[in-house]
């Protein structure tokens, strides 16, 4: 297990540096954040001062190599938009998006393993056709608009949910969390049923292909024949070997929750690190971007090695076959 | 126009608190038998405040929230017109023309009860000129040397030379409170690039009709009405309670307002006016910015940058003059703008001074013309150019370069368009490192946009038009204190500008504003909303 786990993690390191290194390269042309700072009737001197200060006049390598050694060591820099620490601001934010994100991935796996479950077992029945047409649909339309369409059904023609925002917040050290209120919950509900749309679908297609195949083998097929009662084959013997591939899959769907959960932020205006993240293109505020997306790639890494172990754990011919390399 | 921000958070009470102010709230409510009731304005804007510092950071969104507790010594009312706030009179010294003396109101507090005096007058002033202020530009312009306290209620400002729009200037410097700034450590602007913040980018002490309760960036800022504040009875100050929300998608903001989540929308997407004003429940209010938007070509270069071309066309004035009478306005008008704007043939706005009905025409548009002229110029088969465009700079910006693309390639003139965000634009504009570009400027007078567009040295004239005698006139033009004289200066270098030809001017913006409809509120033509003036239906 333990080499296992260092050799994932050897590999992951190439990946970083890469993603640091384009993250970095391309945000480094995009605008002119000394523009933001310095203000239109600044003079050249102005200019260059400040360059030199910022270490903008330095070599692109240079650049580059301090941002990652300084990224190591947690610092990402002054946003040069809002002139506070880049850590402080994504820190701020984060609660936002992971309670958010969490929500919808809460949903999408129940929500999605259960109607597999019933469109596996009962295909005829009304709630699979619905199930299925729909998600069919949710599949194939944009988010933003799955996003709008709820808040013009729930918040302006039926006026339940609030259409923006993230309701009353509490603060517990520097996590702010808006799931002790009650607005916190009515304002969190459309974006993370938004958000978990496409999971949903995702989730519930695969449980019912997989479930499907799985009523077929053979270890079903003696468990029925030994006259075991239904709820016990299906629930027990049945979804536990359709749950690996779930697993992995739902894993790294967490991943792209997060990281995608930009344009759910922006159309809730939700407060978190997506709508940080937009604001910062906006106004080319370099080092959040690059910060952003290489807090993102590292939870997406770690989430994909935390899927790689758990599905170690769950499939012992991982441990005992020549799988293991 | 470029921005950058300040952060800042405070967090409301307590929830503990909550069931104690229900309880309370509901014991208000059965003994208020007052007429007018509570009103609360929520106010939807697509970007937040960037920080309360009032001299940290010169930006429209920014300056329009904070005049809500702040004041100047003179501000512009919503047609434009400078009036006196927290000064009643103002003149320049007739023996002494390089001195400016403002009479104060009196009886005027500071949020904490502190009262106004001309030291604090003095001391913002002279705040606004320290390196880390970000409107220092206007004290710039005006050629403010120091603002001097003569005694409680005089103030001096004291100028390089006679400076005529040194008011209008002011206009643009909110007043703080000496005590308290040097108490909180807030005596310099907050510096932006030191990546500090101080106490006065979070909290607030101003003389304003409002003063702040609480404010979380990107989501919410809450305002009280000030119950010392000197203008009660002179304003209807209708609105008690302010709460102001950050939506940047247009979709949410639109359905917030319908859903009656606020009850205040600025921004309106032009595409959603009808719609909005379709609806029985809510009132839309329509009226000038004082902004244009044009073009602007590089007349000085030896070559295009981008795109292929014998030399440089736009060093010819044949070229531009059959650019300019190619554009169909009429066309970007009702197609693109929805009748929202108003079709221009100069770069000042209607609304500002020195602007004339002459200058406002534009020329019919006439193809064969531009063809012709095209022809003499050497170019009878064109040329191929890029177009600098931001798609978030003013309305429908991007619709309008692709607009003009289909124009110009009737006159043979073949335009790759390069739209970007404004913060990508506006630098190479800042740089000079564009041949062609859409460009929007506002401003309330001619002067500035002369010292910004025209002269050759201006730091948005990528126009790169250089002329030294019109440099000359409009250096001239900074201290020249006779009206009359000032007149026929402006006339003249416009005179030139519009035979040059190097701007193309498109329209004016019109903006929009929805309410629910109890709510009444004024256009304002700097798009700076004063909620004091605003009225409600009882």
């Amino acid at each position: 297990m333990t080499g296992f786990f260092l050799r994932r993690l050897l590999s992951v390191l190439p990946v970083m540096l890469m993603t640091a290194f384009l993250s970095f390269a391309a945000f480094h042309f995009i605008g002119d954040p000394l523009q933001n700072m310095v203000g239109p009737e600044a003079t050249a001197q102005d200019r260059a001062r400040l360059a030199a200060e910022l270490g903008f006049d330095r070599p692109f390598y240079i650049q580059f190599f301090r941002f990652i050694s300084s990224a190591l060591h947690g610092d990402f820099g002054i946003s040069t938009r809002v002139g506070r620490p880049v850590l402080d601001l994504i820190l701020e934010r984060l609660p936002a998006t992971l309670e958010l994100a969490i929500l919808s991935f809460i949903f999408a796996m129940i929500a999605g393993v259960a109607l597999g479950v019933v469109t596996a077992l009962r295909p005829r029945s009304i709630l699979s056709g619905f199930s299925l047409t729909v998600s069919l649909i949710a599949v194939s339309l944009p988010n933003f608009l799955i996003g709008i369409g709820l808040i013009y059904v729930f918040a302006v023609k039926l006026g339940w949910l609030p259409s923006f925002g993230r309701g009353d917040t509490v603060k517990i050290g520097w996590w702010t969390t808006g799931l002790l209120t009650k607005t916190g919950w009515q304002a969190i509900i459309l974006p993370a049923i938004s958000l978990a749309t496409y999971q949903l679908t995702l989730i519930l297609r695969l449980v019912r292909t997989e479930m499907l195949e799985v009523m077929h083998s053979d270890h079903i097929r003696f468990a029925r024949a030994r006259g075991l009662p239904d709820r016990l084959i299906y629930f027990s013997y049945a979804l536990k070997n359709t749950m690996i591939p779930v697993v992995t899959v739902a894993g790294l769907q967490l991943g792209s929750i997060i990281a995608f959960a930009v344009v759910t932020e922006t159309v809730f205006q939700w407060p978190g690190v997506g709508l940080l993240f937009i604001n910062s293109i906006r106004f080319s505020d370099v080092p959040i971007m690059a910060a952003y997306l290489l807090i993102v790639s590292i939870i997406f890494v770690t989430i994909n090695m935390v899927v790689d172990c758990v599905y170690y754990l769950l499939d012992p011919r991982l441990r005992t076959g020549g799988v293991v390399r | 126009m470029p921005k950058s921000t300040a952060r800042c958070f405070i967090h409301r009470p307590a929830r503990l608190k909550r069931r104690f102010a229900a309880i309370a709230s509901v014991a208000a409510l059965l003994m208020t038998v007052s007429p007018g009731g509570a009103e609360t304005l929520k106010w939807a804007r697509s970007l937040d405040v960037q920080t309360l510092d009032p001299h940290a950071y010169n930006e429209n969104v920014t300056f329009a929230f904070n005049r809500q507790m702040y004041e100047g010594l003179v501000e512009r009312s919503d047609d434009g017109k400078l009036i006196g706030v927290l000064a009643t009179e103002w003149r320049m010294l007739p023996d002494h023309p390089d001195v400016w003396e403002f009479k104060l109101r009196r009886n005027v507090t500071f949020h904490d009860g502190a009262p106004f005096k001309a030291d604090d007058a003095a001391f913002s002033i002279q705040r606004a000129m320290a390196p880390t202020s970000n409107v220092r530009t206007y004290l710039a312009a005006a050629a403010v040397e120091e603002a001097i306290a003569k005694d409680d209620y005089t103030v001096q400002v004291k100028t390089k030379g006679p400076s005529p729009l040194l008011p209008e200037n002011l206009a643009s410097i909110f007043i703080m409170n000496r005590a308290w700034a040097e108490k909180n450590d807030s005596v310099v602007p907050q510096d932006f690039k030191g990546g500090k913040e101080n106490y006065a980018a979070r909290h607030e002490n101003g003389t304003g009709a409002y003063r702040l309760v609480s404010r979380e960036s990107d989501r919410r800022s809450e305002l009280e009405a000030y119950d010392k504040y000197w203008g009660i009875g002179q304003f209807p100050i209708d609105i008690d309670r302010i709460i102001y929300t950050p939506i940047q998608s247009a979709a949410t903001r639109v359905s917030a307002l319908i859903s009656g989540e606020v009850n205040f929308l600025q921004d309106v997407p032009p595409q959603d006016i009808s719609r909005l004003e379709q609806n029985e429940s809510l009132r839309v209010v329509r009226g000038p910015e004082i902004r244009t938007v044009f073009l602007g070509v590089n007349t000085s270069a030896n070559t295009l940058a981008s795109g292929e071309a014998k030399g440089n066309p736009f060093a010819d004035k044949r070229v531009r003059h059959a650019m300019n009478m190619s554009i169909d306005r009429l066309a970007i008008k009702s197609a693109i703008m929805r009748g929202e704007s108003v079709p221009l043939g100069t770069i000042i706005s209607p609304i500002a001074d020195g602007y004339t009905e002459e200058l406002g025409k534009f020329p019919k548009l006439n193809i064969d013309q531009a063809k012709q002229l095209m022809a003499e110029a050497g170019y009878p088969n064109g040329f191929s150019v890029t177009l600098n465009c931001p798609n978030d700079g003013m309305v429908n910006d991007e619709r309008i370069c692709q607009a003009v693309v289909a124009m110009l390639a009737k006159i043979g003139v073949t335009v790759h368009l390069d739209v970007q965000p404004s913060a990508v634009v506006w630098p190479l504009v800042l740089n000079r490192k564009t041949d062609f570009y859409l460009m929007t400027w506002g401003s309330y007078d001619s002067q500035l946009i002369f010292d910004n567009l025209v002269h050759s040295r201006g730091a948005w004239a990528a126009a790169n038009y250089k002329n030294p005698e019109i440099d000359a006139k409009i250096e001239l033009l900074r201290s020249e204190a006779d009206p009359q004289r000032r007149k026929t200066i402006i006339a003249e270098i416009w005179k030139t500008v519009q035979d040059e030809c190097f701007y193309l001017p498109i329209h004016a913006q019109v903006l929009a504003r929805a309410t629910q409809k109890k709510i009444h509120v004024t256009p304002n033509v700097g798009n700076q909303i004063s909620v004091k003036t605003i009225k409600v239906d009882k």
